[in-house]
């Protein structure tokens, strides 16, 4: 039932969109309606997927990147409390930094290639990842911990064992919210200075009036985050499934 | 094994808002059941986590020492009120956490005989998840066992189960931990009377040592002499509260 539900709010949005298009006879280059941008989108499928496929491995690169980098962070952090003392506020501090505000430097140092995109996106998913990691990690539950102790329990030996399973959910949870943001990064990254992408396709359309074709890019550019949103919730639904035993 | 050694505790733990329990000195008998009971907040807990060489809120004055004059905490064993099942793993790797976790290796032998002799040798690859409340006491049993310590520490272990599964539990645990020194925090005077060789009963204003009901433990749990020492208990824990 809730696809369903899903599925009329869909057509509610798309015949409210073409009801004000065709009511107010704006013109198409400032708000093309949703019959044009689906034409627009099919004839200019080829283009359209070529860009995506940049973005795409623009952003499961930057999450793979990310999210290792953030998950080696947290268990660096999680074994080591001076580590945790001197580097979580640091942490704590890039978060303040807008990425948005990095884009251009990291386009300086980088290129205008796949590095600085990547990069940008590395950016956006490390914190959620890790921040959610670490959490879980120094969450393991005091009884486990008291067992081990008792079984003169090597320190690394526990945090295969218990620590990492334990915090298991509390990744997932960090990984779905990070494969939401990892496509901001790339789109962030290719408006700044990008010869492909959809954030480039977007960019370039808008410059020349394509309104119909920015809305195709946006769309497949939505899609692509819905699915791989799916997908990261679907690959970490076990590890999720974990908490409730837990608790 | 090694040979269970008597262990004795003495001194006094402070809380941060007062004193938990001041000149305490309690006599752990050698390869026998020791029965701890009294009031909550009386530091039944604290005692136990001191002998398992686990962190207290409490701060210690004294000495925990063992007859034979060598650690306690590496010859302990442990278990208690929950399970602490690892819900991820099998009942087969949960059994055989302690020497997973020292990086040994695990003596498959003896896992699939304890298994049997807890009940559960046909439930090796089950996850916790899908076992009642009485089994996994029962796996945690055999993980406590699969240790193998002279010293075996038991924090209110059958208090979550119900009566019937709590006195199977207590026959098992007594047939399987014989010949170690035991001790055996609980709130339970039925408990105390069919398991103890040695009772002692905690409260603000000291404690008491109290000799057990005749005849072997476990007791027969309609024995009048057993009933007897569970209604006097019961009584002393009433006065003591």
């Amino acid at each position: 039932m809730r696809w369903l539900a899903g599925l009329l709010a869909a057509v509610f949005a798309l015949a409210l969109w073409q009801a004000v298009v065709s009511l107010t006879g704006v013109p198409r280059f400032i708000l093309p309606g949703p019959a044009l941008v689906a034409e627009t989108w099919w004839t200019s499928r080829a283009l359209i997927a070529e860009h995506s496929l940049v973005t795409l491995s623009e952003i499961l690169l930057g999450l793979a990147i990310g999210a290792s980098l953030g998950a080696g962070v947290a268990l660096c952090l999680a074994l080591s409390k001076s580590a945790r003392i001197i580097l979580q506020p640091l942490l704590v501090f890039s978060q303040t930094l807008p990425v948005f505000a990095l884009a251009p430097i990291l386009t300086l140092w980088l290129g205008y290639g796949l590095g600085s995109k990547v990069a940008m996106a590395v950016l956006i998913v490390f914190f959620p990842v890790a921040s959610a990691f670490l959490d879980g990690l120094l969450r393991t539950p005091r009884g486990f911990l008291d067992l081990a102790n008792t079984m003169q329990a090597r320190p690394l030996a526990v945090l295969w064992h218990i620590r990492i399973p334990a915090a298991l959910p509390a990744l997932a949870s960090g990984l779905r919210l990070s494969a939401v943001y990892a496509p901001i990064g790339a789109v962030i990254g290719e408006w700044v200075g990008a010869s492909q992408g959809l954030g480039y396709l977007m960019l370039l359309a808008n410059g020349r009036s394509k309104t119909d074709l920015m809305f195709a890019a946006l769309f497949t550019l939505s899609l692509l985050s819905i699915a791989l949103y799916y997908l990261v919730k679907a690959a970490t639904e076990n590890w999720s499934r974990r908490a409730r035993d837990i608790a | 094994m090694t040979r269970a050694p008597a262990i004795r505790v003495e001194g006094s733990a402070r809380l941060p808002d007062g004193v938990l329990f001041s000149a305490l000195e309690l006599d752990i008998a050698p390869a026998r059941w020791t029965c701890l009971l009294g009031p909550s907040g009386v530091g039944k807990s604290t005692i136990l986590r001191l002998l398992a060489g686990l962190g207290t809120e409490a701060v210690f004055d004294g000495a925990v020492v063992a007859s034979d004059g060598s650690d306690i905490a590496p010859r302990v064993a442990y278990m208690a009120q929950e399970d602490l099942l690892l819900p991820w793993a099998s009942v087969r790797d949960n059994v055989s956490l302690g020497a997973r976790l020292r990086g040994g290796r695990v003596d498959r032998a003896r896992l699939h005989e304890l298994l049997d002799r807890v009940g559960l040798g046909a439930m090796a690859e089950r996850r916790p998840g899908a076992l009642s409340g009485g089994q996994r006491q029962r796996v945690a049993l055999a993980r406590t066992l699969m240790e193998d310590k002279p010293v075996v520490l038991l924090d209110e272990p059958f208090s979550a189960l119900d009566a019937r599964t709590r006195s199977d539990m207590q026959d098992l645990a007594c047939r399987l931990l014989e010949n170690r020194t035991v001790l055996l925090v609980t709130h339970d005077p039925a408990e105390a009377a069919r398991l103890a060789h040695k009772i002692v009963v905690l409260s603000e204003s000291g404690q008491i040592a109290l000799d057990p009901p005749p005849g072997h433990a476990p007791r027969a749990v309609d024995d009048p002499d057993t009933l007897n020492a569970q209604g006097r208990l019961l009584a002393l824990l009433r006065k003591a509260a």
